[in-house]
């Protein structure tokens, strides 16, 4: 097994300074700075277009970026070195990708996690199958292993995806909307898998509408709006107030910084 | 009597069951990938090399392995990055592809034998055909089987593949390459012009009846070895076009193992119906995604 070098005072997991990213004309990120250090869970939040999940996607690399820097693990990420980080890193996209109706099982999509581990053309070992087995285990879908994921409900199929991340070992999970549209069963399998690699150390970085079960995991919040942070702090009061998009609402003890996070768009 | 008895049938033989094994291997990424035509625009490419061949009085295969090797690195390109007027760039590269293909053949001397390219011609094997195809379709197979887990990991979603650190671009520029091989390996057995079903239609026939993504894989193999061996027989008894009809033959396995299963499903539908939960009607509203194209999910809140 590879073993992973970590520097004497370490770095941040994540680290953003200055990200702009455009689609086309529109400025979707105008100059974002997030740091995530070890250990910590840090919910980027915000409304429908503030960008936020675009900023998780641009911390990937999977958007590219116009100005700003971003470094993961210390290490710049369009770098060489950025290679041998990429197993580190552990991404659970929002939803399966749309796969051309040949089935895969939901065993065969977990291993696929464990590649990131697994050197091209090694053959699988004992403790890739082990870690597969674990991550299945550990969002409660062992019994589904065989099953093709195409026949999950959605919240089975999340679990998948986060079980596939997992498959690797990951110091990093990076979610995308993990619990949107998501059955409260799966919503608890999910918070308990999340909670369970929390307490073995692990960083979380996660985008949300809302945080359902998981708010208690939560250190910090990001709040994006229109494009820039507006919120870098204590999670803002729960999301139950604000059910009505169009409620016209009232904090009485809302701090002053936090008008116009929720109901901006 | 024995068909096989001759040495020419023998090799046909030999020639379609390494298509019809190589073939599905190879094709069933190309489905994943919603790319299931591919291989037919790759085919007409190639077509531009065995008339290249037929020109320059060098061996056809080759030549259409390098030419369909190049196109199917333009079509790669031309997917990577997504654009709107790829549909175009295609178009231009197959039809261009297939008249180039055409216009040299009918400037040289091999002129007739283009349509034993097109439509196939298994019985026509010689020995160094059949030992080209051996090392090709051998290339193909080692791939598709060796590479499974990376392959499939890129075909089913390659964002993943790409944050996890897999060498994606390597990956999906082997997969062009091995696309142009496989084409220039099925060339001889079911022509150019039908390439593309024994890539094809195995597949479907076989994810009628698989659950996972490697017994898909093996069981289409299957399939493809039955098809290319029982229409090549059929073809022989019947004196028909033997390309055609393995593909016609492929194409009767997929019509039957299709109505089986559509009996099947209704038979345990009918034996299942009462079970269904008010719990998974309601997961299944729920994993409804949103609208196409939009980013977000539906604003559901579960808190209450």
């Amino acid at each position: 097994m590879t073993t992973i070098v970590r520097a004497p005072a370490a770095p941040p997991v994540v680290d953003v300074h200055g990200a702009v990213v455009a689609y086309g004309e529109r400025a979707v990120l105008r100059g974002i700075d997030l740091t995530v250090r070890r250990g910590e869970v840090v919910a980027v939040l915000g409304a429908n277009g503030s960008g936020k999940s675009t900023l998780i996607r641009t911390v990937l690399g999977l958007v590219p970026v116009l100005a700003g820097t971003i470094s993961l693990f210390g290490v710049d990420r369009g770098g060489r070195e950025m290679r041998r980080q990429w197993r580190r890193i552990g991404y659970v996209p929002q939803r399966l990708g749309a796969s051309g109706g040949v089935p895969a099982t939901v065993a065969e999509v977990v291993a696929s996690g464990r590649l990131a581990r697994r050197g091209l053309l090694r053959p699988g070992r004992g403790v890739d199958r082990t870690a597969v087995e674990e991550a299945l285990s550990a969002v409660g879908l062992t019994d589904r292993a065989s099953v093709p994921v195409g026949t999950l409900s959605g919240g089975q199929q999340q679990r998948t995806l986060i079980a596939r991340a997992l498959a690797a070992e990951p110091e990093l999970l990076v979610l995308d909307e993990p619990t949107a549209g998501v059955d409260s069963v799966s919503q608890e399998a999910f918070a308990k898998a999340l909670g369970s690699f929390v307490e073995g150390g692990g960083t979380v970085l996660l985008v949300a509408h809302e945080l359902g079960p998981l708010a208690p995991l939560i250190n910090r919040a990001v709040v994006i709006h229109d494009g820039l942070v507006a919120h870098d702090g204590a999670v803002p009061p729960p999301a139950g107030y604000h059910a009505d998009p169009h409620h016209d609402h009232v904090h009485p003890h809302a701090q002053p910084d936090q008008a116009g996070i929720w109901n901006g768009r | 009597m024995n068909l096989f008895a001759y040495d020419f049938m023998q090799r046909a033989l030999v020639g379609v069951l390494i298509t019809g094994l190589s073939a599905p291997a190879l094709g069933i990424y190309l489905v994943q990938r919603r790319l299931a035509l591919i291989g037919d625009g790759i085919g007409h490419v190639a077509l531009t090399g065995v008339g290249l061949g037929l020109l320059t009085d060098s061996s056809p295969v080759i030549t259409a392995v390098i030419v369909a090797a190049a196109g199917a690195i333009v079509v790669e390109l031309v997917r990577e990055r997504g654009k709107a007027s790829g549909d175009v760039a295609l178009a231009l590269l197959f039809y261009g592809g297939i008249s180039g293909g055409v216009f040299l053949a009918t400037q040289s001397d091999g002129r007739s034998s283009l349509l034993s390219y097109l439509f196939g011609s298994p019985l026509t094997i010689s020995k160094e055909d059949l030992l080209v195809m051996a090392l090709l379709g051998g290339a193909v197979l080692l791939i598709a089987v060796a590479l499974r887990p990376w392959l499939f990991a890129i075909c089913q979603d390659e964002e993943y593949a790409r944050v996890a650190g897999l060498p994606v671009r390597m990956l999906n520029l082997l997969l062009a390459v091995t696309t142009a091989l496989t084409v220039t390996v099925a060339m001889r057995a079911v022509g150019l012009l039908l390439v593309s079903a024994l890539m094809v239609v195995p597949v479907a026939a076989a994810q009628l009846v698989t659950r996972g993504f490697a017994a898909t894989m093996y069981a289409a193999m299957v399939l493809g070895v039955i098809a290319s061996g029982g229409g090549l027989s059929l073809a022989a008894s019947y004196d028909t076009a033997p390309g055609a009809t393995i593909v016609l033959v492929a194409i009767a396995i997929f019509a039957v193992m299709a109505a089986a299963s559509a009996l099947r499903r209704a038979s345990r539908r009918r034996g299942k119906g009462r079970e269904i939960t008010a719990l998974t009607a309601r997961e299944l509203a729920m994993s409804r995604p949103g609208g196409p194209g939009d980013g977000e999910p539906p604003d559901v809140i579960l808190q209450s």
